[in-house]
């Protein structure tokens, strides 16, 4: 940042990189949702067994490498929602939030990626 | 026009403290808020404070809450928005109240200013003319924006300000996209540092309250979107 900066507002630029990281996985999840519900309500409409999902699901590594981008996009865009909801409605704001938030990423992130690696991979 | 002879109308009288007082008033054709106003002041109560200048939807200076919304009182008809013979009038929300109807600005302009709304020239008294062809993309852009008064309807019937009071505001961008368009402005990269972030731009939720409510049919949400787009590509360029 330069010194013409100087009345910026506060974390100007990495508020922005946030919010392209939002938009930017929002658009990643209404197609992911898409395909989501497409194969869920496929799966049941076909009547298939459990374990006839399973096999499909490790049939191809797209499925992991999907799932795996879902899960990615849901981590990052779901935090990014609630940072902005705990600001304005709850007026939470802070680098204590953030680092909760952080936390809350982490976790869906590792808890989505085992989902993932437990269904498609191992 | 509704059958009754009277309006009974309720004003916010006094600070942020204050309550509603009735007042009975004369009921008109083709009669505006201004004018209720004005009767109740000029007739009944010569205490009650508020502000007009143009009387005409120029100056940006009458708008006050009315039944609920913001609006330009000086061109809002009474018909228009009662039809019945009851009329609530209010100071603008999110400015804080001086008294009555008048709200204090400083805080709505004060963030034009924070958001760079002042044209910085890049050419001197001596240089000719600059020529702008009417046509070109970023002319239309501003022509679009220009018409604003400056009268806070927008900063009024915003939500984000209501739940993020540091939120630059609907008119404070929209100037600044104005001038982000002036080919001839010389302060677009730091006018955009200035507007970037979650209490500038990309705070706004496009709900649109501004442009429902904006008496000059503007649209910032518009803008906004469009200084969404420049600061995002900044950002991506490394430029913000």
């Amino acid at each position: 940042m330069t010194a013409a900066a100087g009345t910026a507002l506060p974390f100007s630029r990495s508020a922005t990189w946030l919010w392209i990281a939002h938009r930017g996985s929002a658009v990643v999840l209404a197609f992911g949702v898409v395909v989501h519900l497409a194969t869920m309500i496929y799966a049941v409409h076909h009547g298939l067994t459990a374990t006839a999902m399973l096999q499909r699901a490790h049939a191809t590594l797209a499925w992991p490498l999907f799932y795996g981008v879902f899960v990615v996009a849901v981590a990052v865009h779901g935090p990014l929602g609630l940072r902005t909801v705990l600001a304005e409605w709850g007026r939470l704001r802070g680098p204590f939030v953030d680092v909760g938030l952080a936390a809350f990423a982490l976790l869906l992130l590792v808890s989505g990626l085992r989902a993932v690696y437990a269904i498609t991979l191992a | 026009m509704s059958a009754s002879t009277t309006l009974r109308v309720r004003i916010w009288r006094g600070g942020a403290d204050g309550a509603f007082h009735e007042y009975e008033v004369e009921r008109r054709p083709s009669q505006t808020v201004l004018d209720v106003v004005t009767q109740v002041q000029r007739r009944i109560d010569p205490t009650l404070a508020y502000r007009y200048a143009c009387r005409v939807g120029m100056c940006g200076s009458c708008a006050m809450t009315v039944d609920g919304k913001a609006r330009w009182t000086c061109r809002t008809h009474v018909d228009a928005v009662s039809t019945s013979d009851r009329l609530e009038i209010a100071p603008l929300a999110h400015l804080p109240i001086v008294r009555d109807l008048v709200v204090d600005m400083a805080p709505f302009f004060d963030k034009w200013a924070r958001a760079g709304g002042s044209f910085v020239p890049t050419r001197t008294r001596k240089d000719d003319f600059a020529r702008v062809e009417p046509s070109t993309r970023q002319r239309r852009a501003v022509d679009a924006a220009i018409e604003c008064i400056g009268c806070g309807v927008c900063y009024a019937s915003c939500d984000v300000i209501e739940w993020r009071p540091e939120y630059l505001g609907p008119a404070a961008l929209n100037r600044a996209w104005t001038l982000h368009n002036d080919v001839r402005d010389g302060a677009k990269a730091e006018r955009l540092r200035k507007i970037a972030g979650s209490d500038g731009c990309n705070a706004c939720h496009t709900h649109e309250s501004c442009t429902l409510r904006c008496p000059k049919h503007l649209a910032p949400t518009a803008s906004i979107a469009g200084l969404k787009r420049a600061t995002a590509l900044a950002a991506l360029k490394g430029r913000l």
